[in-house]
């Protein structure tokens, strides 16, 4: 019993830590699908650009954790500002296949640059003392990082939802997801109303790149190698959901980890069967509109 | 709204229905172009025919993905799974029953159809981001089993061992590639007059106009989703041939013929030929690779920046690919008398 | 007529020389230049790049090596053997050499076989390649080279008790048996045995399911890369460092490249392997500058670099033996046996009987070293052939 108990315990508690990295890079995927019907592939560059300023800005120049983080999540919302006008927008009427391709092919150019400035091997993550090693919670002890990592995205979430649902601005996107025409007609200028959803889901998905890079490791095929978990997460989660996409970190990143401690042999199957059921069960996702 | 065919806004408002199918059917002379590059190209670069036999696979690959990408509007990043299918049928029937190709062939192009039938069945219900994430999701799954199940696989090391035999007891697979390349060209000659026959047929017109409009057609009574995976079926048994194909000429497999890379590339190739259109398949396929063989040896890092930046400028100003960019030239040529 | 004939032949040998010195001797290599593997490629080219400088100018009078580079894109064994068939037939190419991956290398073998091009492997490591063509020598290692000595040395050196994880694919497989056999021959105990998803992103699951088992000892192998440092990193947050479980692998676990990158948690990791850029042998040291001194301070050559490097001096050989008139059969008989006790990695063999190669393994902690993470060597175990060719009987 106290073996299945600590085990459980460890499962939980390293799959929330997976789905909460998951959830800060996707969420703002989620949100540009459901609000302008673009379908980003390549919303992990911003994740990996959020990764390399972090860690350069680390590594290189000394700052400390925190700044950078921040820095970087400023840093690629303004950059995808200018993306989202000068590219992005001139795409939202298109077909999915156009936009599928015109994202591919913003992750290749990502990919050489990356290359080219950094070189080709993984960045390295240094956490500061204070966040490195275990923490002891009495009954047992955890890695510090993790720990951390659980606590602030939590935070994160929460001021999300809050200003999704009490804020002016949230009404406005909520309003936009549910029904754009009707949204414009009573006056709400989407135009700009997009620029800033785009630029925040980018800014998040920087954090999420900067915050987990000690779990996903940064490396020019990073916008590549993870885009995969990222769509099964908006997939599943629903389309312009918010919480749809929480929902779905937190089953995938659990059930994820669930198998890989209890049967590694089918440890890679699981989460593709798994979002293939999800998805053929609810076509949608579990938050999404049908 | 999916890259429009120029072809199909070009027809007067005159024609019957019936006159512009069998108008459609006629072989236009330029139609004939493509076949005299291949043969030509024995001829004058005999150096080059193991390029030119796998510039032909995935000719024949990028065929079977037109014709659920291009005419029925069917988004895949999946369609490795389908070609990785049939390579790996055809290497392990080579290995453990006959080395005879051409019943390999056929074994390659039905296991590839069955997975595409049965997968086609159940993922066709969906459309969108869906439909995109399911096809990975079922890439990444079949990719996997394929490593798993290394005792028939050979998982990552590869199917070792494959020796094929004589083409009809007759013609050895050499090393020039000679054998190869003729048998490629003639196996995508024949894939290429059915594919012909059938875009043409009534059943691909229908397809065409699922991709225009699914709610017209559901309202004149078309089955839409039988014959959605029907097309998705046929291009698995064609995606199967190509991997069949790739396998018997360079007798081998291993597991990058699953990967999601070659699905990526596939789709690269056929929007940079043109979509929807048989030949852009032809012209993308051939470009992509000669361009990947010269130009990647020069720039290796920087060659993928620029499939990145030419995959950006087609979506932005040259939705029809190269053969789109020579229909709008002629089209310029032909107004100015 | 008598005077005539030997008048030509002596004309003949007389101008032989000349002829020589219009030797070209080509050599094809295929290796990955491009696509998120090409690190590993570019460690083999740098070192083919030194070593054609330092020593391009002892060639025989009038012999050039032309290298003719292809880029196989990664594990893509439809692209190597076709840039091999043109390597072969339309560039003409004496040798063939490089390969980083497996698959690639085993498409290519039955090519080199049938046009009696010698075929040196610089890397690609499952223990059976050699095994594929008569005309394939290797240079790079087996894992089980490096596992099977170490499973040996483990339990000889009081770990009882030992966790297997490894990558699950071929090598991570021979890894896994190799480690095994070794050290359950010897009397150890195999407590648990775990294969990761080769694509994985988080180790953290399958670190705390080694934790909660309490081995003395976690034998790993995954690809040298980033999944290595992924994994030290798991191990050191989840603290199995601090439950007293060692971590020990093939050397491939703890490249130098790497290990900058590992932070102290890699700081005592025990490996096995054949190569370690901090060795303090005279040869190796000045290789080692050498490298620096081309491609920055900055830069380490790691295992791969000394696969190009000696492969390299076992081409050059077979070209200054043959005076740049290559013939495959002499090639492979000039390799069969061919010595080098000069190699950055100490003393080395073409075995004659399976022409794989024979070499050191070294038994390596991480330490730190002038401020910097290395592997120090501190234990020989000399000489090893492929265990698995010897257990196997397999030539």
């Amino acid at each position: 019993m106290d073996v299945f108990f600590s085990a459980s315990i460890s499962i939980l508690f390293h799959g929330l830590a997976f789905a909460m990295v998951l959830y800060i890079i996707s969420v703002g995927l989620s949100v540009t699908m459901g609000l302008m019907g673009f379908a980003n592939l390549a919303h992990g560059v911003f994740a990996m650009a959020g990764g390399y300023l972090t860690t350069t800005a680390m590594n290189t120049y000394g700052v400390p954790f925190g700044f950078a983080l921040v820095f970087a999540a400023v840093a690629v919302a303004l950059l995808s500002v200018v993306l989202e006008r000068f590219l992005y927008a001139r795409l939202y009427g298109a077909g999915e296949l156009e936009q599928v391709l015109f994202t591919i092919g913003l992750i290749f150019m990502a990919v050489a640059v990356v290359r080219y400035i950094w070189g080709p091997l993984p960045q390295r993550m240094l956490l500061p003392a204070a966040l490195s090693g275990q923490i002891d919670f009495g009954f047992r002890s955890f890695p510090t990082y993790r720990t951390f990592l659980i606590a602030i995205s939590l935070v994160l979430i929460v001021v999300l939802w809050l200003g999704i649902e009490r804020t002016n601005f949230g009404a406005q996107v909520r309003a936009a997801v549910d029904n754009r025409r009707m949204a414009e007609s009573l006056g709400i200028n989407t135009g700009r109303l997009f620029t800033l959803t785009f630029a925040l889901g980018s800014g998040l998905a920087a954090l999420g790149g900067g915050l987990g890079a000690d779990i996903l490791a940064i490396h020019p095929a990073y916008a590549f190698e993870y885009l995969v978990y990222f769509l099964m997460v908006v997939a599943v989660g629903g389309l312009g959901s918010i919480r749809g996409p929480f929902v779905a970190a937190v089953l995938l990143g659990v059930s994820d980890t669930a198998f890989k401690y209890l049967v590694p042999e089918v440890g890679a199957f699981v989460i593709y069967i798994a979002v293939i059921g999800l998805l053929l069960w609810r076509p949608a996702g579990l938050f999404g509109r049908a | 709204m999916i890259f429009k065919r120029p072809s199909s806004s070009d027809s007067a408002p005159s024609d019957s229905a019936v006159e512009q199918m069998v108008r459609s059917h006629r072989l236009r002379p330029l139609e004939l172009l493509p076949w005299i590059v291949v043969v030509g190209a024995y001829f004058v670069f005999p150096e080059y025919l193991p390029l030119g036999s796998q510039i032909l696979i995935m000719i024949l690959f990028a065929i079977s993905l037109d014709l659920i990408l291009g005419y029925a509007g069917i988004i895949t990043l999946g369609h490795s799974a389908l070609f990785g299918v049939g390579a790996y049928a055809a290497g392990i029937y080579a290995l453990h029953v006959t080395g005879e190709p051409l019943s390999g062939l056929v074994v390659a192009a039905v296991a590839a159809g069955i997975v595409g039938f049965v997968s086609g069945l159940v993922i066709l219900r969906t459309h969108g981001l869906t439909l995109l994430m399911l096809t990975l999701a079922i890439t990444f799954l079949i990719a996997e089993l394929a490593n798993k199940a290394g005792f028939i696989t050979g998982g990552a090391d590869g199917l070792q061992g494959i020796a094929m035999q004589e083409i009809f007891g007759q013609f050895r697979f050499d090393m020039f590639g000679r054998t190869a390349y003729v048998y490629s060209a003639v196996v995508l000659f024949l894939v290429w007059l059915f594919a012909r026959l059938l875009v043409h047929s009534p059943f691909g017109r229908s397809l065409t106009g699922i991709r225009e409009n699914v709610t017209r057609m559901h309202a004149i009574g078309t089955p839409v989703r039988k014959r959605l995976v029907t097309v998705y079926t046929i291009s698995a048994m064609l995606a199967g041939l190509a991997g069949g194909l790739l396998t018997h000429t360079t007798q081998f497999v291993g597991l990058s013929v699953l990967s999601f890379e070659r699905s990526g590339e596939i789709v690269i190739m056929l929007i940079l030929g043109g979509i929807g259109r048989l030949y852009g398949a032809f012209v993308g396929a051939a470009v992509y690779m000669i361009a990947q063989d010269e130009l990647a040896k020069a720039d290796p890092v920087f060659w993928y920046f620029w499939i990145g930046l030419l995959l950006v400028l087609i979506v932005m100003f040259a939705r029809g690919g190269i053969l789109g960019l020579v229909d709008q030239a002629l089209r310029l040529v032909r107004r100015k008398p | 007529m008598r005077f005539w004939k030997s008048l030509i032949a002596t004309a003949a040998v007389a101008l032989l020389p000349w002829a020589a010195t219009a030797q070209t001797v080509k050599i094809g290599i295929i290796n990955t230049y491009s696509g998120p593997n090409a690190t590993l490629g570019e460690q083999i080219d740098n070192a083919i790049k030194l070593y054609t400088k330092e020593y391009e100018k002892n060639l025989p009078p009038g012999v050039k090596i032309e290298l003719i580079r292809r880029d196989d894109t990664g594990p893509n064994p439809d692209v190597a053997k076709r840039l091999a068939q043109e390597l072969i037939t339309r560039d003409k190419v004496n040798m063939l050499a490089g390969v980083v991956w497996t698959p690639n290398a085993a498409a290519i073998a039955p090519l080199a076989t049938e046009a009696k091009i010698p075929f040196m492997i610089m890397n690609a490591g499952t223990a059976a390649i050699s095994t594929m063509s008569p005309y394939i020598a290797r240079v790079s290692f087996t894992l089980w080279q490096s596992s099977h000595p170490f499973g040996i040395w483990a339990a000889k050196n009081n770990i009882k008790k030992a966790f297997i994880a490894v990558s699950d694919y071929g090598p991570g497989h021979d890894a896994e048996a190799g480690f095994e056999k070794g050290f359950t021959d010897n009397g150890g105990q195999i407590v648990g045995k775990v294969r990761m998803p080769l694509a994985n992103p988080d180790f953290v699951p399958f670190m705390q399911r080694i934790k909660d088992s309490a081995p003395e000892a976690l034998f790993v192998f995954i690809p040298a890369g980033r999944q290595a440092t992924a994994l030290m990193k798991a191990f050191g947050d989840l603290g199995l460092d601090k439950a007293g479980i060692k971590l020990i692998g093939p050397g491939d676990i703890t490249t130098d490249e790497e290990l900058p990158n590992m932070g102290d948690a890699a700081i005592g990791v025990i490996t096995m392997h054949h190569y370690s850029a901090a060795a303090t042998r005279p040869a190796n040291q000045a290789f080692v500058q050498a490298w620096k001194r081309e491609y920055g301070p900055n830069t380490t050559p790691a295992f791969m670099a000394v696969g190009g490097w000696d492969g390299m001096a076992a081409i050059y050989h077979a070209v200054r033996e043959q005076k740049g008139r290559i013939d495959g059969d002499k090639t492979m008989a000039l390799w069969k046996g061919w010595k080098n006790d000069q190699s950055p990695r100490g003393p080395i063999m073409i075995d004659p009987e399976t022409r794989d190669i024979v070499q050191n393994e070294y038994v390596r902690r991480v330490e730190r070293v002038g401020g910097a993470l290395a592997n120090v060597e501190f234990e020989t175990i000399p000489m090893v052939k492929d265990p698995w060719k010897v257990i196997n009987n397999r030539k």
